[in-house]
């Protein structure tokens, strides 16, 4: 066993820009998922007192959202070409079950992002791009009066689907990160440890290894 | 407007009964409208005003007769003036009282997230209580009759209350008082159905071949309902629509779907959760590590 | 009206023409749709505008403003070539008999007797041969050809539908649809009634139009019936009031008339007044003028009053001509007036040619404004941007505003279309320092007074010796007025058939018309409303609406004058032996003995029928005439004449260059002539008109009645719209000789072109609401339009017919 305190070299997973973006596109989050599931569903009301109640609530999801749109637009950017579908997740998607069931020594290599990941990134593309389309039409102080009636209405179900397949996604998103130790810390700090990064995405690993040079 | 003394039947956003004591004991009531009396005077529009104690900008002419031109927050009913040549080439002036239908299957009560910003009373009647409106909008997209309008001064919606305090009360609608012809009239829906049906068959020996009363069964029947010369068309009024229902898109989105939807997230939560537990986390082992590090030797040489 | 408004329920026919009841009455046109619900009645709407009432109507006739004779002529001919009148109803009861002079002439569209120097009419040959008895001379057969029915029928012979259709422009089929549905009413068993207002009165030929209303109802037999009558829909609340109490300048209360230069002593005044019957035993109630004269001036002059001075007669004054508003206008124009109140009226909006009004008021050395509200009148000396361009620095004129009451701030009597006196109560305290008018006109003439006492004057008596017997001389009450109005026994008023029977004691309240006497032993303000706050109480109060009757008679709700009678004439609704023509609504029957039934009879109450006498008693020949003789200013029969302002330039029924255009006998001054407009520089016909949304100029300082319309308007017809290049909303200029308005241009489908003798002729419709005090958006007196013309019988200005000119602004 290797000694934590002179333990393997870190390697940089996240750099500190995109980490804030993260966070911040996490506290958005949380306050326009929230202020919107507590429209989406009575049961789900009570979530409208973490805005102020549901009139703040009303009031705020819009900025709330435009202001999440905001950081994720540079965070996608960043994330853009680690996200481009290689072969090999094609093969890692076909064997969810051993992703699912911990047997990670059956996956294939993979780089940065594995397939989940890299579906993920694209619904919630798909998502933020709908949400905020839709979300403009039917922002009542603002813009709703002037779409007609049934553009509206198209828009408050495609904000609301679109809403549901991001939150689906984010649950699944945490899931992971939950699940998978190390992911957490490595958005907080930074970065994993090498074991981290040859279990999960050792392609990527070899990658960081060989652009590091010797030590 | 909150009112306490008539029971409620429906209160959105609201997953569990709503008092219903009194429901099937209170009778149905009904405003009926008969655009084949209404001579456009626009008294009913005053005495909502006066009533409501509402009082809309002084706007502008735009070349019609339509003053204010639409509803708003302080406009609760409006009249709807359309000139229409008929086959005969003559002309036909159809003027109609728009407003809230009060329908009997809600789209607005449907569609609104706030707990208890729409109800629907014992009697029928459709009420926004607009302390507890958030003034999301969502009533406007329910609504098949685009009827609700959200004030630009308090961001609330507001609509024809039915004057649910004088009805409690046992008064008619404020309209209903001051209409000088007759054309607006209001009671139990079952005696406004019958004197409808003694207007219509007037109507019949009039001319008038396609009268008929206007009460749609998309919405589940309306508590306002109206008397048309021309119940095959009633698009000729203004674009009242011809068959409203609460739009599919809305049921879509406020419907059966929502808890589905709800049911789908929390799956996904507690299979995480539960497969976490069963499988326990992935951690990093420290093989892994060291084969991590054999590897970096290996490439380092 | 002849009839009530309630009693419009009765009709089978109701012909609206001249009027715009669903817009204009609203109220009371729910009678209509009454009758329409529950007797199958049918409605006819004839107007220029495609209106709100026409938009209920089942027939809807188009027709050019201001020829309304030509259409009503071509209905009457229709009805006397197809022979579609009421029998036995107009040979007892109407004039078709009578045998007119022989010197009576109609030539060119001018009648005998006319001075082209003076624009009048020599009235004597205007009347009936008179047989050696003195009475009037009669051909019960019809045949002689000087009998009025002939002369009626070879009169409106011209009118033929064809001719219609050339002068007004309604459709011939549309036309004869009407006649038609008209037609159907003269069976006795059925009922028109005809709805008019201002759209008959303002024009020069107003009087004649009417005229031309009561003859048809008369063909049609539909005088005196229930569902039937004459309706004239009064514009303003109490306005009915205002005429009945003679605020007329030329009128006393009751319909009593002042006298005029000539008739200097009382005797001369009353002869031709209290006229003699004209045929054997009829009523001629008109006799009793004398009784009516002398208990008003009982009223007025109390003890002063004797029958050595004639009852004051020298304190009225004696007209040398009319002094009607437009006289009044042009003599403050002039220099000639210098001094004005204005109390409850809006001259500056309401009356014709805003810009000569401007110029008249601007010469006055002082005007009092008595009014609620501050109105365009007493501001007119104000610039107001676009809407008074006037400069303040030239305006001399002193301005003393005194703020008054509302209705609802006083209690007293309002008198409907229907003749009820309609009790109502103080709604509200005035605000601020308003006084009530009473309270001012009291104030102002206690001060006069006190002047004339210390200083005398030329003639102070009329003004000293004024009864003033209010318990609070400042301050006199509606009960105390109205009391003064209905009358009172100064002595014991005794019954004529028993000398010795008192039948009203002195002091006491009289029960009506039939206790007033011309010895002086009683006070009446106002004859006709005589008994209406008798010993009994405050009849206009009641409020009882319970209708045994089942038609609408509800004697014992207000009060209704004459007599508390509900339908005039209602005589005629029986037959020559008392029967009633129709069963089903009888207002009054004849059982043997007297006459009695659901109405107060409008007749001598034990008079057998058998006796001859004819049911329109206020006539010396006791039936209705169709023949106006001297009654009207421009002839005894209607006959069309363009507006003064034509798009056509002639008359068609004589064709160009050829008879008589206008009214000859319309009232017109000199300089008003050349402010007049041609067609080839204002070539649309323009008629102005109210709202539902507003009353008159008051309600543009209501906000409510401003949201619901707050802007000015012009109506134009889509064809027009097209030919200047107007889309709806935009704005257009509307200029007449007299000066110019910019308005918002409602685009409509509601006005056609009219195809007027082979050439179109565009309507313009132009509301008057707006002006430029108020909370509504500024706007244009409607005024600023109008011709300086008016009636030849009544001086009302031509409102309804004038050219203009729209063009984009």
């Amino acid at each position: 066993m290797a000694d934590k305190s002179h333990g393997p070299d870190l390697i940089l997973r996240h750099e500190p820009r995109d980490r804030v973006l993260h966070w911040l596109i996490v506290i958005a989050f949380v306050g326009a998922a929230a202020s919107g599931m507590a429209l989406f569903h009575p049961a789900l009301y009570w979530l409208s007192n973490l805005l102020g109640g549901g009139r703040w609530s009303v009031i705020l999801h819009p900025f709330v959202g435009i202001a999440m749109m905001l950081f994720w637009v540079p965070f996608a950017r960043m994330a853009w070409s680690e996200n481009r579908l290689q072969p090999y997740d094609r093969r890692w998607l076909s064997q969810i079950g051993d992703v699912v069931a911990n047997r990670d020594d059956r996956l294939p290599d993979i780089g940065k992002y594995n397939a989940g990941q890299k579906l993920l990134y694209y619904v919630m593309v798909a998502c933020m791009i709908v949400l905020l389309l839709s979300g403009i039409v039917i922002w009542r102080r603002y813009f709703a009066a002037s779409f007609p009636i049934g553009v509206v209405r198209l828009a408050g179900v495609a904000h609301a689907v679109a809403a549901f397949v991001l939150v689906l996604g984010i649950v699944v998103h945490v899931s992971a990160a939950v699940w998978v130790k190390g992911s957490i810390s490595s958005m907080m700090g930074g970065k994993v440890t090498p074991g981290w990064a040859w279990k999960h995405h050792r392609l990527w690993f070899r990658e960081r290894i060989r652009s590091q040079g010797t030590r | 407007m909150a009112l306490q003394s008539l029971d409620i039947r429906r209160r959105s956003a609201t997953t569990t009964p709503a008092p219903m004591v009194r429901d099937g004991a209170t009778p149905d009531v009904a405003k009926l409208i008969d655009t084949t009396k209404c001579i456009g005077c626009k008294a009913c529009q005053a005495a909502c005003m006066e009533w409501n104690d509402l009082r809309d900008d002084i706007g502008k002419n735009t070349g019609v007769y339509d003053n204010p031109l639409d509803l708003s927050g302080q406009s609760w009913t409006v009249m709807r003036f359309a000139e229409y040549e008929n086959e005969k080439g003559d002309l036909e002036w159809l003027i109609r009282k728009d407003g809230c239908m009060h329908c009997e299957d809600p789209g607005c009560l449907k569609a609104c997230p706030a707990p208890g910003a729409i109800v629907q009373y014992a009697n029928g009647i459709v009420d926004f209580h607009e302390e507890n409106c958030i003034g999301c909008g969502y009533c406007i997209a329910g609504c098949p009759f685009n009827v609700p309008r959200i004030s630009k001064k308090d961001q609330k919606a507001y609509k024809c209350t039915l004057c649910s305090d004088r009805v409690a009360v046992g008064l008619e609608p404020a309209c209903v008082k001051t209409c000088p012809t007759g054309a607006i009239t209001f009671g139990t829906k079952e005696r406004m159905q019958s004197d409808a049906a003694e207007r219509v068959e007037q109507l019949k020996t009039r001319g008038f071949a396609n009268a008929g009363l206007y009460d749609p069964a998309g919405v589940g029947g309306t508590h306002v309902m109206y008397v048309l010369h021309h119940a095959d068309r009633p698009g000729l009024y203004s674009g009242l629509p011809a068959d409203p229902k609460v739009s599919p898109l809305v049921r879509v989105w406020k419907g059966a779907t929502k808890p589905l939807a709800l049911g789908a997230l929390v799956l996904a939560a507690v299979f995480g959760f539960v497969n976490y537990v069963r499988t326990g986390p992935k951690e990093v082992e420290p093989e892994d590590e060291l084969a991590a590090q054999r590897e970096k030797e290996q490439i380092h040489g | 009206m002849t009839n009530h408004w309630v009693d419009i329920k009765n009709a089978d026919l109701v012909l609206i023409m001249g009027g715009n009841a669903a817009e204009c009455h609203p109220c009371g046109y729910k009678w209509v749709e009454e009758a329409k619900a529950h007797r199958k009645a049918k409605l006819i709407v004839v107007d220029p505008r495609f209106t709100r009432s026409a938009a209920m109507a089942d027939l809807y006739v188009p027709i050019r403003a201001g020829t309304d004779i030509a259409f009503l002529g071509g209905v009457m001919n229709y009805l006397l070539a197809n022979d579609a009148i009421h029998h036995d109803y107009v040979a007892n009861y109407t004039d078709f008999s009578f045998i007119v002079r022989e010197d009576f002439a109609f030539n060119e569209g001018l009648y005998s007797g006319y001075d082209p120097a003076k624009h009048k009419y020599d009235k004597s040959s205007w009347d009936y041969e008179r047989g050696e008895d003195g009475f009037v001379k009669a051909d019960p057969t019809l045949q002689h050809p000087r009998c009025v029915y002939n002369l009626l029928k070879q009169h409106y012979s011209r009118y033929t539908p064809e001719l219609v259709e050339k002068i007004c422009g309604s459709p011939k089929d549309k036309f004869l649809e009407a006649c038609k549905l008209i037609a159907a009413t003269s069976s006795p068993t059925s009922a028109m009634t005809i709805m008019y207002a201002l759209g008959w009165t303002q024009h020069s030929i107003g009087s004649q139009i009417i005229r031309a209303g009561a003859m048809l109802q008369l063909l049609l037999g539909n005088i005196g019936v229930a569902g039937g009558g004459m309706n004239a829909l009064r514009g303003h609340s109490n306005i009915q009031g205002l005429t009945d109490l003679g605020l007329m300048s030329n009128l006393l209360t009751g319909y009593l008339t002042l006298p005029n230069q000539a008739e200097q002593d009382y005797a001369t005044y009353l002869t031709p007044r209290a006229q003699k019957p004209l045929r054997p035993n009829q009523m001629s109630y008109w006799q009793n003028y004398g009784r009516f004269y002398v208990s008003l001036m009982k009223a007025w002059w109390g003890n002063a009053a004797t029958a050595e001075n004639s009852w004051c007669y020298d304190y009225l004054p004696k007209l040398d001509k009319t002094y009607d508003m437009l006289q009044v206008y042009e003599l403050m124009g002039s220099g000639k007036m210098n001094g004005y109140i204005c109390q409850g009226f809006n001259p500056i909006a309401s009356s014709p040619h805003k810009a000569k009004m401007t110029a008249s008021f601007s010469k006055l050395k002082f005007l009092v404004v008595m009014d609620p509200l501050a109105t365009e009148t007493a501001e007119f000396w104000n610039h107001y941007d676009e809407y008074n361009e006037v400069d303040p620095s030239t305006i001399e004129t002193e301005v003393f505003r005194l703020p008054t009451s509302c209705f609802a701030e006083e209690d007293g009597a309002l008198v409907s279309s229907g003749r009820w006196l309609q009790w109502h109560w103080k709604g509200a305290e005035p605000p601020g320092e308003a006084k009530t008018d009473i309270e001012i006109m009291a104030a102002l003439y206690m001060r006069l007074r006190d002047l004339y006492k210390a200083e005398g004057g030329a003639f102070p008596d009329p003004i000293v010796n004024l009864a003033w017997p209010y318990a609070r001389p400042g301050h006199p009450t509606a009960e105390e007025l109205a009391k003064e109005y209905s009358g009172k026994a100064l002595a014991d008023v005794m019954d004529p058939k028993d000398p010795t029977k008192v039948i009203r004691k002195a002091g006491e309240q009289l029960a009506g018309f039939a206790e007033l006497r011309d010895d002086g032993s009683t006070s009446c303000g106002c004859w006709i409303y005589s008994g209406a706050w008798s010993e009994a109480g405050n009849l206009m109060a009641r409020r009882d609406n319970s209708d045994p009757s089942g038609i609408g008679q509800t004697r014992n709700w207000a009060w209704a004058w004459p007599a508390n009678r509900r339908v005039l004439y209602n005589r005629a609704s029986c037959d020559v032996n008392g029967k009633p023509f129709n069963p089903a609504l009888k207002l009054i029957s004849w059982n043997g003995k007297t006459w009695g039934g659901v109405d107060v009879p409008d007749f001598k109450a034990d008079e057998d029928p058998a006796g001859g006498m004819g049911p329109f008693i206020m006539t010396p020949e006791g039936v209705a005439r169709f023949f106006a003789r001297g009654g009207m200013s421009d002839g005894p029969f209607p006959e069309h004449y363009e507006p003064f302002e034509t798009p056509l330039g002639y008359n068609p029924l004589w064709g160009k260059g050829k008879g008589q255009v206008q009214n000859p006998a319309a009232r017109i001054f000199d300089d008003d002539r050349k402010a007049l407009g041609q067609a080839d520089a204002f070539p649309h016909v323009a008629t102005t008109y109210r709202l539902t949304e507003h009353f008159h100029f008051w309600t543009k300082h209501v906000r409510i009645a401003a949201i619901l319309q707050p802007q000015q308007f012009v109506e134009i017809g889509e064809a027009l719209a097209k030919e200047i290049g107007v889309k709806a909303g935009d704005n257009v200029k509307v200029s007449s000789k007299r000066g110019q308005i910019k308005a918002v241009a409602v685009v409509t489908k509601r006005i056609k072109p009219l195809t007027i003798d082979g050439r179109t002729v565009h309507t313009v419709g132009v509301p008057i609401h707006w002006g430029f005090k108020g909370v509504a958006r500024a706007g244009y007196l409607a005024n600023t339009l109008t011709p300086f013309v008016g009636d030849a019988n009544t001086q009302t200005p031509e409102f309804k017919a004038f050219l203009v000119k729209v063009e984009r602004a």
